[in-house]
């Protein structure tokens, strides 16, 4: 049979990329981006040339100059004499350090509180219901300073721990008193815990561009090392239930493996603990935990809690009740349940939205500024773009560096996701 | 082509707005009807709303002179309230006129943010104020104290070279502002808070229990604090710094805010008739009326009585002259010639 005859063809007009829907899209198409480009140029022009009238250049020169300003919280040897650069990663590391604690936190209340919302006990599940309410309604903000006055107003000043020899001789106690047996001082500045100390400490490699250091290292991979051989032990323990029906005894054999290595390593660099000590005006010796630092955790922790527990609860609902009534009839008690039915499953549809709690988490470090915590916001975006005039260098930064902390979060969130999702065969 | 024809245009549009906001600050002012002054958010004598929203102080009466010499009528300025970090910014983009605000003249922001310091109507110095319960007479005792600081400011800096330099060591507490960096030091969140001796002394003055804190002698750095304003508009900046010449001219030559009419009718000084606007249209030659520093000088009086009103011994905040004294009376306050 003969091919119908090709379409007719028609001659190109000009007035067919309106007319003709085979073209009309693309035309769109092409208009919005000439639009956009040009958008795109007009706001670049712009930019150009308002920094040229206010006689500013474009550079980040600035970042290798000296910063000249201190900082309380410094993660990485910081002094008044580094660079803008240095008091970059500084506030980088800070926000960072929120972030992860801010997270694991959240994560562990907001499942914690994600179950307890679905319990049968009328109290419990309405106690969840106030916290998640309240918390979720209220500004985050207004959490941060909340907290932080609290902890600060609170809290006695480090003077009151002083014992004056009038007050030795009376006999009288001072005003306020160290906890933990006596190694812990919560002040209205913030709270001294001991620090760690070796009498025989590895020191640091200087690799040129960072220093390393080494007994933090040591301490790493010993417990990576511990952990693995753990693992061993078990894979074999678990090789010989199958092959065999019966396991072999392996509890004090992870015991041994697990603390034995890390134990001896401390004894042999002469760990001790060294006791915040009030001398002058305040503690000194041990960790200072700024109350900023500590105030803006406990904030972004319970905040961020009632949107994943909300998350967790629905995540939770949408496992069919068939589940668990099947587990049930097979005689599984409600908390195995929980952990070995419905949680596995239920982590399929909470994985995708926590992401995005854990990019907001993060984000939300950045309101720190409120409580004086010198995160990235408060060194690049604060200190530095004052002290400097760079406005526009130090946010364009500042949103690079955001933007990149998070899409890593989602990176490798997504190839979490990825694993527990269903295997399809 | 049509696209470089726009980008051209745009250009072209964007250079002239550029160069218009640059040059012509007086005549924006006057087309607005009000001269918008970058002040502090509250520093009790020399920039505060009072309790009905009054703006008060030493740097808030130089900016009603100044819309007394514009316009002819001190009411026409209103404040922008401008923290540590805020102000420059502000200053530059052109959302206030003119910033005066306990500001310190440095060499990098007069060249890299590109501003102009157009005078020094305070000679100011950085120092250290301390609960006197705290038994520090110094503040080379200060080793291990937590200090506030306002951030955004040369005290941030100055703090860290003076601690540097003295070999001791101290934790900071970055606040935003003033009232804020109160707070924490009464609450004790810091042993000691250090801003400019003259910010000292004003926020001790609101304090409940003023008499218990001290401020300690040392003063570890110049503050000359100024009026500033935009790179690039020369006639705006020649506006400020004469505005203000004119109540330090005043001062020296005894003319008041009460006598400021007699003298007019009266003076045979030719200087004083230049100031008054009687000789020579030094008004009209910086592109206002003849009588601008009069009318000035009628609205808020001389430098001396702006002093003595706001931050002056008699006042709760009750500073000495001191630097800032006329330079007849051993003080570093001059004014050139109006000639």
């Amino acid at each position: 049979m003969a091919v119908a005859s090709d379409v007719p063809k028609e001659s190109f007009r000009l007035s067919m990329l309106i007319y003709d829907t085979r073209y009309r899209s693309v035309t769109i198409q092409v208009f919005v981006l000439i639009l956009f480009a040009l958008f795109l140029a007009w706001l670049l022009n712009n930019t150009a040339n308002n920094l040229a009238t206010r006689g500013k250049e474009f550079n980040f020169g600035f970042l290798w100059q000296r910063a000249g300003y201190d900082i309380g919280q410094a993660l990485i040897p910081y002094t008044n004499d580094s660079t803008h650069f240095r008091a970059l990663l500084v506030g980088l590391i800070n926000t960072l350090v929120v972030a992860i604690i801010g997270c694991v936190l959240a994560t562990v209340i907001g499942v914690v509180v994600g179950v307890l919302r679905l319990s049968k006990n009328w109290l419990v599940a309405g106690l969840m219901t106030v916290y998640v309410e309240m918390f979720r309604n209220v500004p985050l903000l207004l959490w941060i300073l909340l907290s932080y006055v609290i902890l600060s107003e609170t809290t006695p000043q480090p003077r009151d721990f002083r014992v004056t020899d009038e007050m030795a001789a009376a006999g009288e106690a001072p005003a306020a008193s160290m906890i933990l047996w006596d190694s812990v001082a919560v002040t209205n500045r913030g709270t001294n815990i001991p620090s760690p100390l070796f009498d025989r400490g590895l020191g640091s490699a200087d690799l040129g561009f960072m220093s390393v250091n080494l007994t933090t290292l040591a301490y790493i991979l010993v417990i990576a090392g511990s952990v693995w051989v753990n693992r061993r032990i078990l894979a074999s323990a678990r090789a010989q239930q199958e092959a065999t029906g019966d396991r072999p005894v392996t509890w004090w054999k992870s015991i041994l493996v697990l603390f034995g290595p890390v134990i001896a390593l401390s004894v042999a660099l002469g760990l001790h603990l060294e006791i915040p000590e009030l001398r002058g005006f305040n503690f000194q010796g041990g960790i200072l935990v700024a109350h900023s630092f500590t105030a803006l955790v406990i904030a972004l922790a319970l905040y961020t809690a009632a949107f994943i527990a909300e998350i967790v609860r629905a995540g939770i609902l949408a496992i069919s009740r068939g589940q668990s009534e099947a587990a049930f009839a097979l005689g599984l008690r409600p908390g195995r349940t929980m952990n070995l039915i419905i949680l596995p499953q239920a982590l399929r549809v909470i994985i995708p939205p926590l992401i995005s709690q854990y990019l907001n988490l993060t984000k939300n470090t950045s309101l720190g500024i409120a409580v004086s915590y010198l995160d990235l916001r408060g060194t690049l975006g604060g200190i530095t773009l004052n002290q400097t005039g760079r406005e526009l260098e130090c946010m364009l930064l500042m949103m690079l560096i955001y933007l990149t902390i998070s899409l890593i979060i989602s990176a490798l969130m997504n190839f979490y996701n990825s694993t527990v999702q269903i295997k399809a065969r | 082509m049509k696209k470089s024809v726009f980008l051209g245009v745009v250009a072209a549009t964007t250079m002239v707005a550029g160069a218009a906001s640059a040059q012509a600050t007086l005549e924006a002012v006057k087309a607005r009807g009000e001269l918008i002054c970058g002040s502090n958010t509250g520093l009790t004598g020399f920039g505060a709303p009072d309790a009905s929203g009054n703006w008060t102080g030493f740097d808030v009466d130089l900016c009603r002179a100044l819309a007394a010499a514009i316009f002819g009528d001190a009411t026409k300025v209103r404040f922008v309230p401008t923290t540590g970090e805020t102000r420059f910014t502000a200053l530059q983009s052109g959302e206030v006129d003119v910033l005066i605000r306990n500001s310190t003249w440095t060499y990098s922001r007069d060249t890299e943010l590109a501003l102009d310091f157009v005078a020094v109507n305070y000679y100011d110095g950085q120092g250290f104020m301390v609960k006197s319960d705290l038994g520090v007479s110094s503040a080379k005792e200060l080793d291990g104290a937590t200090v506030c600081i306002q951030t955004g400011t040369t005290t941030e800096l100055n703090l860290a070279d003076f601690f540097k330099q003295n070999n001791i060591s101290y934790q900071p507490v970055t606040v935003a502002d003033d009232s804020e960096a109160q707070r924490q030091y009464l609450a004790g969140a810091c042993d000691a808070y250090t801003t400019d001796a003259s910010g000292l002394a004003a926020s001790r003055a609101t304090m409940p229990d003023a008499a218990n804190h001290i401020i300690l002698p040392e003063i570890i750095s110049k503050e000359p604090l100024g009026p500033v304003v935009r790179h690039g508009d020369n006639n705006w900046g020649d506006i400020v710094r004469w505005t203000y010449y004119a109540l330090l001219i005043a001062e020296e030559k005894g003319i008041t805010k009460a006598n400021v009419e007699e003298v007019a009718t009266s003076t045979a000084d030719e200087e004083v008739k230049r100031l008054l606007g009687l000789s020579g249209d030094m008004g009209v030659k910086i592109g206002l009326d003849n009588a601008a520093f009069k009318n000035a000088i009628a609205a808020v009086g001389n430098y001396g009585e702006v002093f003595a009103a706001n931050i002056g011994e008699g006042t709760a905040i009750n500073l000495a002259r001191g630097l800032n004294a006329l330079w007849t009376q051993g003080g570093l306050q001059y004014a050139p010639p109006l000639r």
